[in-house]
Protein backbone atom coordinates (compact mmCIF):
# COMPACT_ATOMS: atom_id res chain seq x y z
CA UNK A 1 0.00 0.00 0.00
CA UNK A 2 1.38 3.20 -0.98
CA UNK A 3 1.74 6.16 1.53
CA UNK A 4 -1.05 7.72 -0.39
CA UNK A 5 -3.18 5.18 -0.44
CA UNK A 6 -2.76 4.76 2.94
CA UNK A 7 -3.67 8.29 3.94
CA UNK A 8 -6.63 8.03 1.91
CA UNK A 9 -8.00 5.22 3.87
CA UNK A 10 -7.60 7.04 7.58
CA UNK A 11 -9.85 10.10 5.52
CA UNK A 12 -11.82 8.33 4.26
CA UNK A 13 -12.53 6.15 7.67
CA UNK A 14 -12.21 9.40 9.87
CA UNK A 15 -15.20 10.88 7.24
CA UNK A 16 -17.44 7.91 7.61
CA UNK A 17 -17.03 7.49 11.13
CA UNK A 18 -17.29 11.18 11.59
CA UNK A 19 -20.36 11.30 9.84
CA UNK A 20 -22.21 8.44 11.46
CA UNK A 21 -21.19 10.05 15.27
CA UNK A 22 -22.64 12.99 14.00
CA UNK A 23 -26.11 11.24 13.84
CA UNK A 24 -25.59 8.77 16.58
CA UNK A 25 -24.25 11.10 19.40
CA UNK A 26 -26.36 11.93 22.13
CA UNK A 27 -25.31 15.34 22.72
CA UNK A 28 -26.12 17.65 20.14
CA UNK A 29 -22.92 19.78 20.77
CA UNK A 30 -21.05 16.43 20.60
CA UNK A 31 -22.74 16.11 17.05
CA UNK A 32 -21.60 19.40 15.50
CA UNK A 33 -17.96 18.57 16.72
CA UNK A 34 -17.73 15.08 14.56
CA UNK A 35 -19.52 17.14 11.97
CA UNK A 36 -16.48 19.41 11.70
CA UNK A 37 -14.10 16.68 12.34
CA UNK A 38 -16.02 15.12 8.64
CA UNK A 39 -14.93 18.73 7.16
CA UNK A 40 -11.87 18.47 8.06
CA UNK A 41 -11.57 15.09 6.85
CA UNK A 42 -13.09 15.41 3.38
CA UNK A 43 -10.93 18.69 3.34
CA UNK A 44 -8.35 15.94 3.26
CA UNK A 45 -9.84 13.78 0.30
CA UNK A 46 -9.39 16.98 -1.58
CA UNK A 47 -5.76 18.04 -0.72
CA UNK A 48 -5.10 14.25 -2.15
CA UNK A 49 -6.93 14.41 -5.52
CA UNK A 50 -4.92 17.71 -5.97
CA UNK A 51 -7.66 19.94 -5.39
CA UNK A 52 -5.85 22.29 -2.69
CA UNK A 53 -8.08 25.34 -3.25
CA UNK A 54 -11.39 23.78 -3.18
CA UNK A 55 -9.95 21.95 0.59
CA UNK A 56 -9.04 25.28 1.78
CA UNK A 57 -12.39 26.80 0.85
CA UNK A 58 -14.04 23.66 2.47
CA UNK A 59 -11.81 24.40 5.63
CA UNK A 60 -12.66 28.69 5.81
CA UNK A 61 -15.81 28.66 4.93
CA UNK A 62 -17.53 25.49 6.18
CA UNK A 63 -14.94 24.91 9.35
CA UNK A 64 -13.92 28.71 9.77
CA UNK A 65 -17.26 30.20 9.23
CA UNK A 66 -20.69 27.89 8.81
CA UNK A 67 -20.02 25.73 11.32
CA UNK A 68 -18.62 28.07 13.83
CA UNK A 69 -22.93 29.27 13.70
CA UNK A 70 -24.07 26.08 13.96
CA UNK A 71 -21.93 25.09 17.45
CA UNK A 72 -23.36 28.96 18.51
CA UNK A 73 -26.59 28.24 18.04
CA UNK A 74 -26.49 24.43 19.52
CA UNK A 75 -24.84 25.31 22.58
CA UNK A 76 -27.30 28.18 23.04
CA UNK A 77 -30.33 25.57 22.17
CA UNK A 78 -32.46 24.34 25.61
CA UNK A 79 -32.79 20.88 24.77
CA UNK A 80 -34.68 18.19 26.78
CA UNK A 81 -32.02 14.81 25.83
CA UNK A 82 -34.21 12.37 27.04
CA UNK A 83 -36.99 13.54 24.67
CA UNK A 84 -34.75 13.76 22.37
CA UNK A 85 -33.97 9.96 22.73
CA UNK A 86 -37.35 9.45 22.78
CA UNK A 87 -38.29 11.09 19.04
CA UNK A 88 -35.30 9.22 17.37
CA UNK A 89 -36.53 5.77 18.14
CA UNK A 90 -39.82 7.06 16.71
CA UNK A 91 -38.58 8.36 13.73
CA UNK A 92 -36.09 5.67 13.12
CA UNK A 93 -38.04 3.32 11.03
CA UNK A 94 -38.74 6.17 8.71
CA UNK A 95 -34.98 7.07 8.59
CA UNK A 96 -33.42 3.45 7.74
CA UNK A 97 -36.03 3.23 4.67
CA UNK A 98 -34.95 6.94 3.54
CA UNK A 99 -31.23 5.59 3.75
CA UNK A 100 -31.81 2.37 2.02
CA UNK A 101 -34.01 4.25 -0.68
CA UNK A 102 -31.53 6.86 -1.43
CA UNK A 103 -28.80 3.68 -1.06
CA UNK A 104 -30.20 1.71 -3.88
CA UNK A 105 -30.64 4.68 -5.96
CA UNK A 106 -26.68 5.17 -5.46
CA UNK A 107 -26.07 1.81 -6.56
CA UNK A 108 -28.74 1.48 -9.78
CA UNK A 109 -27.17 4.96 -11.33
CA UNK A 110 -23.59 3.59 -10.77
CA UNK A 111 -24.42 -0.06 -11.86
CA UNK A 112 -25.24 1.36 -15.28
CA UNK A 113 -22.68 3.98 -15.78
CA UNK A 114 -20.51 3.88 -18.39
CA UNK A 115 -16.84 3.86 -17.92
CA UNK A 116 -15.14 4.81 -20.99
CA UNK A 117 -11.78 3.16 -22.06
CA UNK A 118 -8.72 4.55 -19.63
CA UNK A 119 -11.13 6.91 -17.94
CA UNK A 120 -8.69 6.85 -15.14
CA UNK A 121 -5.99 8.28 -16.64
CA UNK A 122 -7.90 11.38 -18.04
CA UNK A 123 -9.82 12.35 -14.60
CA UNK A 124 -6.10 11.99 -13.05
CA UNK A 125 -5.09 16.13 -12.03
CA UNK A 126 -3.59 17.77 -14.81
CA UNK A 127 0.54 17.87 -14.10
CA UNK A 128 2.42 21.02 -15.24
CA UNK A 129 1.64 24.67 -15.97
CA UNK A 130 -2.23 25.01 -14.67
CA UNK A 131 -2.57 25.58 -11.31
CA UNK A 132 -5.87 24.42 -9.56
CA UNK A 133 -6.43 28.13 -8.35
CA UNK A 134 -5.77 29.67 -11.56
CA UNK A 135 -8.04 26.95 -13.77
CA UNK A 136 -10.68 27.77 -11.33
CA UNK A 137 -10.53 31.48 -11.62
CA UNK A 138 -10.48 31.43 -15.40
CA UNK A 139 -13.67 29.14 -15.67
CA UNK A 140 -15.49 30.53 -13.17
CA UNK A 141 -14.88 34.94 -13.81
CA UNK A 142 -14.09 34.19 -17.74
CA UNK A 143 -15.88 31.73 -19.15
CA UNK A 144 -18.86 31.22 -16.96
CA UNK A 145 -18.74 34.61 -15.26
CA UNK A 146 -22.68 35.44 -16.34
CA UNK A 147 -23.59 32.13 -14.30
CA UNK A 148 -21.73 33.13 -11.52
CA UNK A 149 -22.65 36.54 -11.03
CA UNK A 150 -26.31 34.93 -11.28
CA UNK A 151 -25.73 32.75 -8.58
CA UNK A 152 -24.15 35.78 -6.44
CA UNK A 153 -27.15 37.69 -7.36
CA UNK A 154 -29.98 35.20 -6.22
CA UNK A 155 -27.85 35.01 -2.41
CA UNK A 156 -28.02 38.66 -2.56
CA UNK A 157 -31.86 38.42 -2.91
CA UNK A 158 -32.04 35.76 -0.12
CA UNK A 159 -29.83 37.42 2.50
CA UNK A 160 -31.80 41.03 1.91
CA UNK A 161 -35.37 39.08 2.07
CA UNK A 162 -33.45 37.39 5.66
CA UNK A 163 -32.52 41.12 6.59
CA UNK A 164 -36.07 42.57 5.66
CA UNK A 165 -38.08 40.09 7.53
CA UNK A 166 -36.11 40.53 10.69
CA UNK A 167 -35.74 43.92 10.71
CA UNK A 168 -37.68 46.07 13.54
CA UNK A 169 -36.50 48.97 14.48
CA UNK A 170 -37.18 49.41 18.46
CA UNK A 171 -38.02 52.52 19.60
CA UNK A 172 -37.95 51.36 23.40
CA UNK A 173 -34.35 50.88 23.72
CA UNK A 174 -31.26 53.02 24.21
CA UNK A 175 -28.54 53.01 20.87
CA UNK A 176 -25.16 54.20 20.97
CA UNK A 177 -24.11 57.33 19.10
CA UNK A 178 -20.69 56.51 18.52
CA UNK A 179 -20.54 60.21 16.64
CA UNK A 180 -21.98 61.95 19.51
CA UNK A 181 -19.69 60.44 22.16
CA UNK A 182 -16.82 60.79 20.31
CA UNK A 183 -17.47 64.82 19.85
CA UNK A 184 -18.67 65.50 23.89
CA UNK A 185 -17.57 68.16 25.24
CA UNK A 186 -15.54 67.96 28.55
CA UNK A 187 -16.73 71.16 29.78
CA UNK A 188 -20.08 70.01 29.18
CA UNK A 189 -19.78 67.08 30.30
CA UNK A 190 -19.09 67.62 33.46
CA UNK A 191 -18.68 69.61 36.67
CA UNK A 192 -15.77 70.70 39.00
CA UNK A 193 -16.67 71.39 42.33
CA UNK A 194 -14.72 72.87 45.09
CA UNK A 195 -16.14 71.18 47.90
CA UNK A 196 -15.60 72.72 51.63
CA UNK A 197 -14.92 70.56 54.53
CA UNK A 198 -17.66 69.89 57.01
CA UNK A 199 -19.77 71.61 54.58
CA UNK A 200 -20.95 69.17 51.57
CA UNK A 201 -22.68 70.18 48.83
CA UNK B 1 22.95 8.95 2.82
CA UNK B 2 21.31 11.72 1.05
CA UNK B 3 19.55 9.08 -0.90
CA UNK B 4 18.19 7.04 2.26
CA UNK B 5 16.47 10.97 3.02
CA UNK B 6 15.25 11.62 -0.47
CA UNK B 7 14.43 8.90 -1.93
CA UNK B 8 13.05 5.97 0.83
CA UNK B 9 9.40 6.69 2.17
CA UNK B 10 11.17 6.09 6.09
CA UNK B 11 13.71 8.80 5.10
CA UNK B 12 11.57 11.44 3.84
CA UNK B 13 9.17 11.20 6.82
CA UNK B 14 12.23 11.31 9.35
CA UNK B 15 13.30 14.56 6.72
CA UNK B 16 9.84 16.21 7.64
CA UNK B 17 9.95 14.90 11.24
CA UNK B 18 13.27 16.37 11.88
CA UNK B 19 12.58 19.67 9.69
CA UNK B 20 9.52 20.16 11.92
CA UNK B 21 11.53 19.86 15.28
CA UNK B 22 13.68 22.43 13.37
CA UNK B 23 11.34 24.73 13.28
CA UNK B 24 8.93 23.82 16.72
CA UNK B 25 12.24 24.01 19.26
CA UNK B 26 13.53 27.49 18.37
CA UNK B 27 9.71 28.77 18.32
CA UNK B 28 9.25 27.69 21.55
CA UNK B 29 12.32 28.88 23.16
CA UNK B 30 11.44 31.73 21.82
CA UNK B 31 7.99 32.07 23.21
CA UNK B 32 9.83 31.74 26.50
CA UNK B 33 11.73 34.85 26.15
CA UNK B 34 9.15 37.24 23.85
CA UNK B 35 6.58 36.10 27.50
CA UNK B 36 9.19 37.25 29.30
CA UNK B 37 9.71 40.61 26.87
CA UNK B 38 5.84 41.26 26.94
CA UNK B 39 5.66 41.71 30.48
CA UNK B 40 9.25 43.73 31.00
CA UNK B 41 7.74 45.85 28.32
CA UNK B 42 4.47 46.41 29.82
CA UNK B 43 6.33 47.06 33.21
CA UNK B 44 8.51 49.43 31.45
CA UNK B 45 6.03 51.58 30.22
CA UNK B 46 3.95 51.85 33.63
CA UNK B 47 7.49 52.67 35.12
CA UNK B 48 7.62 49.23 37.23
CA UNK B 49 10.08 46.57 37.09
CA UNK B 50 8.65 43.47 35.76
CA UNK B 51 10.42 40.24 36.29
CA UNK B 52 14.04 40.49 37.69
CA UNK B 53 14.19 37.33 40.78
CA UNK B 54 14.55 34.21 38.50
CA UNK B 55 18.03 34.31 36.66
CA UNK B 56 19.95 37.55 35.75
CA UNK B 57 17.49 40.49 35.04
CA UNK B 58 14.71 37.92 35.02
CA UNK B 59 15.42 36.47 32.30
CA UNK B 60 14.64 32.71 33.26
CA UNK B 61 11.42 33.85 34.47
CA UNK B 62 9.15 31.98 31.72
CA UNK B 63 11.06 28.73 32.41
CA UNK B 64 9.95 29.03 36.00
CA UNK B 65 6.51 29.71 35.03
CA UNK B 66 6.37 26.73 32.79
CA UNK B 67 7.64 24.10 35.74
CA UNK B 68 5.04 25.97 37.86
CA UNK B 69 2.38 24.97 35.59
CA UNK B 70 3.29 21.46 34.64
CA UNK B 71 3.13 20.96 38.35
CA UNK B 72 0.27 22.30 40.08
CA UNK B 73 -2.85 20.31 40.10
CA UNK B 74 -5.73 19.89 37.04
CA UNK B 75 -8.88 20.92 38.77
CA UNK B 76 -12.29 19.70 36.36
CA UNK B 77 -15.47 21.76 37.38
CA UNK B 78 -18.21 19.74 38.62
CA UNK B 79 -20.98 19.10 34.78
CA UNK B 80 -18.05 19.69 32.83
CA UNK B 81 -17.58 18.05 29.34
CA UNK B 82 -14.66 15.83 30.30
CA UNK B 83 -13.59 15.12 26.76
CA UNK B 84 -14.35 18.64 25.53
CA UNK B 85 -13.14 20.33 28.18
CA UNK B 86 -9.64 18.55 27.19
CA UNK B 87 -9.55 18.84 23.91
CA UNK B 88 -9.55 22.77 23.99
CA UNK B 89 -6.66 23.30 24.63
CA UNK B 90 -5.48 20.76 22.99
CA UNK B 91 -7.09 22.42 19.53
CA UNK B 92 -6.08 25.84 20.96
CA UNK B 93 -2.31 24.53 20.38
CA UNK B 94 -1.97 22.38 17.91
CA UNK B 95 -3.70 24.83 15.32
CA UNK B 96 -1.02 27.45 16.09
CA UNK B 97 1.64 25.56 16.00
CA UNK B 98 0.81 23.69 12.80
CA UNK B 99 0.13 26.67 11.07
CA UNK B 100 4.00 27.28 10.41
CA UNK B 101 3.97 24.69 8.62
CA UNK B 102 3.90 26.83 5.29
CA UNK B 103 5.77 30.23 6.97
CA UNK B 104 9.17 30.33 5.20
CA UNK B 105 12.29 32.40 7.34
CA UNK B 106 14.26 32.51 4.52
CA UNK B 107 14.61 31.73 0.68
CA UNK B 108 13.57 28.01 0.66
CA UNK B 109 13.03 28.07 3.94
CA UNK B 110 10.21 26.14 4.88
CA UNK B 111 8.53 22.77 5.98
CA UNK B 112 6.05 22.69 3.05
CA UNK B 113 5.83 25.01 -0.04
CA UNK B 114 2.49 24.85 -1.16
CA UNK B 115 0.58 27.11 -3.89
CA UNK B 116 -2.26 27.81 -1.24
CA UNK B 117 -0.09 28.99 1.53
CA UNK B 118 -2.19 31.90 2.39
CA UNK B 119 -5.46 30.55 2.44
CA UNK B 120 -3.63 27.60 4.75
CA UNK B 121 -2.41 30.37 7.32
CA UNK B 122 -6.00 31.82 7.37
CA UNK B 123 -7.80 28.63 7.18
CA UNK B 124 -6.05 27.72 10.27
CA UNK B 125 -6.40 31.08 11.69
CA UNK B 126 -10.14 30.97 11.69
CA UNK B 127 -10.23 27.24 13.21
CA UNK B 128 -8.68 29.07 15.95
CA UNK B 129 -11.67 29.99 16.99
CA UNK B 130 -13.11 26.26 18.23
CA UNK B 131 -10.42 26.32 21.07
CA UNK B 132 -12.09 29.45 22.35
CA UNK B 133 -15.90 27.90 22.30
CA UNK B 134 -15.10 24.20 22.89
CA UNK B 135 -12.98 25.44 26.16
CA UNK B 136 -15.80 28.05 26.98
CA UNK B 137 -18.54 25.41 26.75
CA UNK B 138 -17.01 22.66 28.45
CA UNK B 139 -16.14 24.24 31.07
CA UNK B 140 -20.20 24.65 32.49
CA UNK B 141 -19.97 27.82 33.91
CA UNK B 142 -21.62 30.91 32.99
CA UNK B 143 -18.46 33.88 32.77
CA UNK B 144 -16.33 31.12 30.60
CA UNK B 145 -19.45 30.62 28.28
CA UNK B 146 -19.81 34.09 28.19
CA UNK B 147 -16.46 35.16 27.30
CA UNK B 148 -16.43 32.37 24.83
CA UNK B 149 -19.69 33.84 22.93
CA UNK B 150 -18.02 36.90 23.03
CA UNK B 151 -15.13 35.55 21.34
CA UNK B 152 -16.81 33.45 18.64
CA UNK B 153 -18.65 36.91 17.13
CA UNK B 154 -15.26 38.92 17.56
CA UNK B 155 -13.02 36.40 15.99
CA UNK B 156 -15.33 36.03 13.05
CA UNK B 157 -16.16 39.50 12.17
CA UNK B 158 -12.46 40.34 12.36
CA UNK B 159 -11.61 37.59 10.07
CA UNK B 160 -13.43 38.92 7.18
CA UNK B 161 -11.49 41.87 7.10
CA UNK B 162 -8.40 40.14 7.47
CA UNK B 163 -9.32 37.70 4.44
CA UNK B 164 -10.32 41.01 2.13
CA UNK B 165 -6.99 42.47 2.96
CA UNK B 166 -5.18 39.19 1.91
CA UNK B 167 -6.92 39.23 -1.78
CA UNK B 168 -5.62 42.91 -2.07
CA UNK B 169 -2.28 41.59 -1.40
CA UNK B 170 -2.95 38.01 -3.48
CA UNK B 171 -4.24 40.79 -6.87
CA UNK B 172 -0.98 42.59 -6.33
CA UNK B 173 1.29 39.24 -6.49
CA UNK B 174 -0.81 37.05 -8.47
CA UNK B 175 0.29 34.24 -6.26
CA UNK B 176 -1.18 32.52 -2.98
CA UNK B 177 2.51 31.35 -2.15
CA UNK B 178 4.51 33.02 0.73
CA UNK B 179 7.98 32.96 -1.31
CA UNK B 180 6.06 34.15 -4.59
CA UNK B 181 4.52 37.37 -2.40
CA UNK B 182 8.17 38.35 -0.60
CA UNK B 183 9.64 37.84 -3.94
CA UNK B 184 7.53 40.18 -5.82
CA UNK B 185 8.40 42.80 -3.06
CA UNK B 186 11.95 42.64 -4.07
CA UNK B 187 13.66 45.43 -6.13
CA UNK B 188 16.08 47.98 -6.46
CA UNK B 189 14.76 50.46 -3.51
CA UNK B 190 14.74 48.35 -0.70
CA UNK B 191 12.15 48.47 1.40
CA UNK B 192 10.14 51.00 -0.93
CA UNK B 193 9.43 47.77 -2.78
CA UNK B 194 7.64 46.39 0.12
CA UNK B 195 3.93 46.12 0.26
CA UNK B 196 3.49 48.50 2.78
CA UNK B 197 4.09 51.00 0.85
CA UNK B 198 1.43 50.30 -2.31
CA UNK B 199 -1.27 48.79 0.28
CA UNK B 200 -0.30 51.48 2.98
CA UNK B 201 -3.59 51.78 4.49
CA UNK B 202 -4.52 47.91 4.69
CA UNK B 203 -1.23 47.33 6.64
CA UNK B 204 -2.01 49.48 9.58
CA UNK B 205 -5.91 47.85 8.78
CA UNK B 206 -4.35 44.22 9.38
CA UNK B 207 -2.67 45.28 12.01
CA UNK B 208 -5.52 46.19 14.22
CA UNK B 209 -7.52 42.94 12.79
CA UNK B 210 -4.63 40.73 14.01
CA UNK B 211 -4.98 42.21 17.07
CA UNK B 212 -8.61 42.01 17.66
CA UNK B 213 -8.53 38.08 16.15
CA UNK B 214 -5.43 36.85 18.55
CA UNK B 215 -7.73 38.75 21.46
CA UNK B 216 -4.96 40.76 22.08
CA UNK B 217 -5.87 44.27 23.98
CA UNK B 218 -6.98 46.57 23.51
CA UNK B 219 -9.33 43.84 22.01
CA UNK B 220 -9.14 41.74 24.97
CA UNK B 221 -12.95 41.18 25.52
CA UNK B 222 -12.97 37.59 25.79
CA UNK B 223 -10.69 37.42 29.06
CA UNK B 224 -11.88 41.11 30.37
CA UNK B 225 -10.97 40.93 33.61
CA UNK B 226 -13.18 43.17 35.35
CA UNK B 227 -16.29 41.75 33.91
CA UNK B 228 -15.85 38.05 32.92
CA UNK B 229 -13.26 37.20 35.70
CA UNK B 230 -10.63 35.46 32.77
CA UNK B 231 -13.35 34.40 30.29
CA UNK B 232 -13.19 30.84 28.41
CA UNK B 233 -9.69 30.61 30.83
CA UNK B 234 -11.52 30.71 34.04
CA UNK B 235 -11.83 27.02 34.79
CA UNK B 236 -8.95 26.02 33.38
CA UNK B 237 -5.55 25.42 35.55
CA UNK B 238 -2.11 23.92 35.17
CA UNK B 239 -1.20 22.46 31.63
CA UNK B 240 -4.33 23.06 30.31
CA UNK B 241 -4.17 26.53 31.48
CA UNK B 242 -0.33 26.43 29.98
CA UNK B 243 -1.75 25.14 26.50
CA UNK B 244 -3.69 28.01 26.02
CA UNK B 245 -1.64 30.42 27.21
CA UNK B 246 1.64 28.76 24.81
CA UNK B 247 -1.61 29.09 21.95
CA UNK B 248 -2.37 32.42 22.47
CA UNK B 249 0.87 33.39 22.07
CA UNK B 250 1.79 31.26 19.20
CA UNK B 251 -0.98 32.78 17.20
CA UNK B 252 0.46 36.76 17.84
CA UNK B 253 3.70 35.43 16.63
CA UNK B 254 2.08 33.89 13.55
CA UNK B 255 0.13 37.04 12.83
CA UNK B 256 3.78 39.12 13.33
CA UNK B 257 5.40 36.22 10.95
CA UNK B 258 2.61 37.39 8.28
CA UNK B 259 2.56 41.24 8.76
CA UNK B 260 6.33 40.53 7.89
CA UNK B 261 5.88 38.24 5.03
CA UNK B 262 2.75 40.53 3.59
CA UNK B 263 3.66 44.02 4.19
CA UNK B 264 7.56 43.92 5.20
CA UNK B 265 9.35 42.03 2.45
CA UNK B 266 9.81 38.47 4.67
CA UNK B 267 13.72 38.14 4.51
CA UNK B 268 14.75 40.83 1.98
CA UNK B 269 16.52 43.35 3.48
CA UNK B 270 15.61 46.98 3.92
CA UNK B 271 18.53 48.46 2.92
CA UNK B 272 19.70 47.93 -1.24
CA UNK B 273 23.03 45.97 -1.31
CA UNK B 274 22.87 44.44 2.03
CA UNK B 275 22.17 40.70 2.10
CA UNK B 276 18.81 39.10 2.51
CA UNK B 277 18.37 36.56 4.95
CA UNK B 278 16.83 34.78 8.09
CA UNK B 279 17.89 37.70 10.38
CA UNK B 280 15.95 40.47 8.64
CA UNK B 281 13.22 37.82 8.93
CA UNK B 282 13.30 37.57 12.77
CA UNK B 283 13.72 40.88 13.44
CA UNK B 284 10.78 42.28 11.58
CA UNK B 285 8.62 39.43 13.53
CA UNK B 286 10.67 40.98 16.86
CA UNK B 287 9.38 44.59 15.57
CA UNK B 288 5.86 43.78 15.22
CA UNK B 289 5.61 42.03 18.00
CA UNK B 290 7.40 45.05 20.15
CA UNK B 291 4.66 46.97 18.63
CA UNK B 292 2.09 44.58 19.86
CA UNK B 293 3.10 44.64 23.57
CA UNK B 294 3.34 48.48 23.47
CA UNK B 295 -0.15 48.70 22.14
CA UNK B 296 -0.96 46.03 24.88
CA UNK B 297 0.39 48.44 27.76
CA UNK B 298 -1.01 52.16 26.17
CA UNK B 299 -4.16 51.70 24.98
CA UNK B 300 -7.16 51.32 27.05
CA UNK B 301 -9.89 48.16 26.31
CA UNK B 302 -12.68 48.87 23.58
CA UNK B 303 -16.26 48.54 24.65
CA UNK B 304 -18.57 45.52 23.08
CA UNK B 305 -20.30 47.50 20.95
CA UNK B 306 -17.34 49.42 19.51
CA UNK B 307 -15.51 46.81 18.27
CA UNK B 308 -18.51 45.13 16.33
CA UNK B 309 -18.64 48.57 14.89
CA UNK B 310 -15.43 48.99 13.57
CA UNK B 311 -15.32 45.30 12.39
CA UNK B 312 -18.31 45.64 10.93
CA UNK B 313 -19.41 49.08 9.73
CA UNK B 314 -15.54 50.35 9.40
CA UNK B 315 -13.20 47.98 8.22
CA UNK B 316 -15.18 45.55 6.18
CA UNK B 317 -16.06 48.53 4.06
CA UNK B 318 -12.68 49.80 3.60
CA UNK B 319 -10.74 46.77 3.31
CA UNK B 320 -13.76 45.47 0.66
CA UNK B 321 -13.26 48.86 -1.03
CA UNK B 322 -9.70 48.45 -1.25
CA UNK B 323 -10.06 45.17 -3.04
CA UNK B 324 -12.02 47.33 -5.74
CA UNK B 325 -9.68 49.50 -5.61
CA UNK B 326 -6.21 47.23 -6.28
CA UNK B 327 -7.77 45.61 -8.79
CA UNK B 328 -8.17 48.36 -10.91
CA UNK B 329 -5.07 49.88 -9.91
CA UNK B 330 -3.27 46.84 -11.15
CA UNK B 331 -5.91 45.96 -13.65
CA UNK B 332 -4.43 48.86 -15.47
CA UNK B 333 -0.75 48.81 -14.16
CA UNK B 334 -1.16 52.16 -12.85
CA UNK B 335 2.45 53.69 -12.27
CA UNK B 336 4.29 51.29 -13.90
CA UNK B 337 2.36 48.44 -12.22
CA UNK B 338 3.32 49.42 -9.06
CA UNK B 339 0.59 47.47 -7.69
CA UNK B 340 0.64 44.76 -10.54
CA UNK B 341 4.30 43.05 -9.85
CA UNK B 342 3.06 40.07 -11.66
CA UNK B 343 2.62 42.28 -15.08
CA UNK B 344 6.43 43.58 -14.32
CA UNK B 345 8.44 40.34 -13.90
CA UNK B 346 8.71 40.72 -10.29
Amino acid sequence: MTVAAFVFYVFAVTVLLGGLMTVVSRNPVHSVLWLILTFIASAGLFVLLGAEFVAMLLMIVYVGAVAVLFLFVVMMLDIDFAQLRAEMSKYLPLALLIGVIILMELAMAFGVWDFSDGFATRIAAPTGEAQNTAALGLLIYDQYIMLFQLAGLILLVAMIGAIVLTLRHRKDVKRQNPVAQMHRDPAKAMELKDVKPGQGL
Amino acid sequence: MVEFFTNTNLGIVLLILGQCLLVLLPLLVALAFLMYADRKIWAAVQMRRGPNVVGVFGLLQSFADFIKYIVKEIVVPAGADRFVFFLAPMISFVLAVIAWAVIPFNDGWVISDINVAILYVFAISSLEVYGVIMGGWASNSKYPFLGSLRSAAQMISYEVSIGLIIIGVIISTGSMNFGDIVRAQDGNYGLFNWYWLPHFPMMFLFFISALAETNRPPFDLPEAESELVAGYQVEYSSTPFLLFMIGELTAVVLMCALVSLLFLGGWLSPIPGLPDGILWMVGKMAFCFFIFAMIKAITPRYRYDQLMRLGWKVFLPMSLGWVVIVAFLAKFEVLGGFWARWAIGG
